[in-house]
């Protein structure tokens, strides 16, 4: 019976429609996913890179359609004074800034690691530096920097009557540039230290205590256990700050606008100045597309830094 | 290297307690740990044996009373002058140097000259045949070849106590049967003092030269490993030590033997004659209960052959009980066999404070 049974069996073929046939096609079905993250990737990123770039090679204006120019905008950049102060600015700035952010960071990271009363609220407090919006927290350092009402100024010459004269923190070119670059290490150091906090984190404890019966102290303990084990994690938040950092606008924007005399411009805002309330923008999008190249270096530079190193990989057992 | 160190590295524990706040959680240890001895903390997880091996390492505060390493006090002595050396339970590898930097870290740190550094791994890697494996990653080893270089780290520092803090429990079975005998063998060759913590009873019985059981903070009892099978001092250790665990069965002490909840009388040997009409607890292990055919019945509810051995689970008067035959049982469940206990190693506690009667 059996048998037989098996031998009058036949194969049933589904009458699926086109659709449904369609719908089970895998590459068909990857394309349809994929189709709405696509979309805005196109509209809101490539497009926008696109027109930027095409519009470095034009002299367009606002309000009038330009033509197509060659390099002619980079060769005008070139001998532009203001310009090349900007891209000197911007590498200061995003050298300077990002050294005193890791310094710090990394020091805060440390010490909101260990067993301290009200630890999490010391790590709440920590983040409120970036997660008030930029330019409030910009016109509070406005404030703290005016010539007649800061602050620190008050406090100098006042109270501690360490100085005769009040500063004038945004009226020289160098001392707006430092106090530019104070206000931006403040704010980027919450997300420097609780990152590399979250680092730290994940080094087991078991470690340090091995560490210290092999006889480390302290600072061996850090150099040779901590840092080591930091460095992955590193080298991640340090791409993200310099890239942050390089493309910093609205903290220069609201607290100098470029100024003294176009001593504080950074590149991007620069591109802004000329782009929009400057109608040129063509030449905006030209000092735009200059960021260019200094990105692409920062981020193969996280390339090979966030390549895993060699006692990362491996066979994982745990 | 192999010689063992000059002078003595005797470890004395002397009524040390430890509190964490409030909580009292190792309450008043004395332990003498000869130069040279195999010692190994056992009991169950939160007895407070590895918060006492790291009160040894120095990695934990004393509270109260005193450790000695040799001569010398060391409650205030920080970790790394204690001259010790520990093994921890997930290795504590540092995962982004090779088993050689591992292994030469602390020689490192102190200065040693190359030449001896060098000179040391390389004997440490030959006694742990790790030889081929000095220029890898921990993490392109497996859980054995780990647990070697961990110990290959200890060994190079040649310190006057290895310290071991659970170090097979993340193997898997196999492994650890062969890291057990690698272990035993590595002390008998090096000679140094070993403290060794571990919840497994087998690991305990096949390795010491002297277990302490521990449990909620207090030494239990303290001994070769027979002496403890033998003799077990309470009903604690009396169910700890042994693999299957002693049968404990409630009852009163009568004249006529042991007679049990259930009302079944079972034939005991030699006891004081004082303590008759006393509640207490009868053990006998599995493997001391032996077929007989005018034993007492009892009714066979799961049967387990192993080959070399064949366990029964049997039910007796109430009460199920274990037994370890040699021979092979053709018998079924629900079918009744004849048994009665080995009189010359039953054992009597106490219903009351659990000590041995």
């Amino acid at each position: 019976m059996a048998v037989a049974a098996v031998e009058t069996r036949t194969a049933y073929k589904l009458d699926q429609s086109w659709l449904v046939r369609l719908f089970d096609y895998k590459p068909f079905l990857i394309f349809i996913c994929l189709l709405p993250a696509l979309g805005l990737l196109t509209v809101f990123l490539s497009y926008p890179l696109g027109l930027g770039i095409w519009l470095a090679f034009t002299d367009t204006r606002i309000g009038r359609a330009g033509s197509f120019i060659g390099l002619e905008n980079f060769e005008s950049l070139w001998h532009d004074r203001v310009f090349i102060t900007s891209v000197w600015n911007t590498l200061l700035y995003t050298g300077v800034a990002t050294l005193g952010k890791f310094a710090l960071g990394l020091w805060l990271a440390l010490l909101l690691n260990n067993h301290l009363p009200f630890k999490s609220m010391l790590r709440a407090i920590i983040l409120i530096p970036w997660i008030v919006p930029t330019v409030l927290s910009a016109i509070a350092f406005w404030w703290i920097y005016d010539p007649q009402f800061s602050i620190i100024s008050y406090v100098l010459v006042d109270v501690l009557g360490w100085r005769d004269t009040y500063i004038d923190f945004l009226g020289e070119p160098w001392n707006a540039r430092w106090s530019l670059i104070a206000a931006n290490i403040w704010r980027g150091i919450p997300f420097v230290a609780i990152s590399l906090l979250a680092g730290l984190q994940t080094i087991s404890p078991s470690l340090y205590e091995a560490a210290m019966l092999d006889g480390a102290n302290a600072w061996q303990r850090f150099r040779h256990v901590t840092f080591p084990m930091l460095m992955p994690i590193l080298a991640v938040v340090l791409t993200f700050s310099v890239l942050f950092t390089f493309t910093d606008f609205q903290l220069v924007y609201a607290i100098t606008r470029g100024g003294p005399v176009n001593s504080t411009h950074l590149m991007a805002t620069l591109a802004f100045q000329r782009g929009i309330p400057g109608g040129q923008l063509g030449e905006g999008a030209a000092i735009a597309v200059a960021m260019i190249p200094f990105l692409v270096m920062a981020t193969l530079f996280s390339y090979y830094g966030l390549s895993r190193r060699k006692w990362q990989q491996g066979e994982d057992n745990d | 290297m192999e010689t063992g160190k000059d002078g003595m590295a005797s470890v004395q524990i002397a009524d040390v307690r430890k509190a964490y706040g409030s909580t009292q959680v190792i309450h008043g240890v004395d332990i003498d740990i000869d130069d040279g001895e195999f010692v190994i903390l056992v009991g169950p997880s939160g007895c407070g044996k590895s918060t006492l091996l790291r009160m040894i390492a120095g990695l934990e505060n004393i509270s109260g009373g005193e450790i000695r390493i040799g001569p010398r006090v060391v409650n205030d002595v920080p970790p790394k002058e204690r001259d010790i050396a520990m093994v921890f339970q997930n290795y504590a590898l540092y995962p982004h140097m090779t088993v050689a930097d591992n292994m030469a870290f602390s020689m490192k740190l102190r200065k040693a000259p190359k030449s001896e550094i060098d000179e040391r791994v390389s004997k440490a890697a030959q006694i742990l045949g790790l030889t081929n494996l000095l220029e890898r990653f921990p993490r392109q080893l497996s859980g054995g070849q780990r647990q070697r270089v961990a110990m290959g780290r200890a060994i190079v520092r040649d310190p006057q106590v290895f310290l071991f803090d659970e170090p097979l429990s993340n193997l898997d079975a196999k492994l650890r049967v062969q890291m057990r005998s690698e272990i035993k063998e590595l002390h008998q060759r090096l000679k140094t003092t070993t403290v060794y913590v571990t919840h497994d009873q087998i690991e305990a019985m096949t390795m010491a030269d002297k277990i302490v059981v521990m449990h909620d903070g207090i030494v239990e009892q303290m001994g070769a490993p027979l002496d403890l099978y033998d003799r077990p001092a309470n009903l604690f250790v009396a169910a700890f030590i042994g693999s299957p665990s002693m049968n404990l069965l409630k009852g009163t002490i009568t004249a006529a033997g042991f007679e049990t909840e259930g009302g079944t009388i079972w034939p005991i040997g030699s006891h004081p004659a004082d303590s008759n009409g006393k509640a207490a607890v009868f053990g006998i292990r599995p493997e001391h209960i032996k077929l007989d055919p005018n034993g007492l019945q009892a009714e066979v509810v799961v049967v387990e052959p192993m080959g070399s051995e064949t366990q029964v689970v049997v039910r007796c008067g109430g009460q199920n009980l274990t037994c370890v035959f040699r021979e092979r049982i053709t018998a079924k469940p629900g079918e009744t066999i004849r048994i009665t206990p080995d009189t010359a190693v039953t054992h009597l506690f106490d219903a009351a404070t659990g000590k041995r009667i």
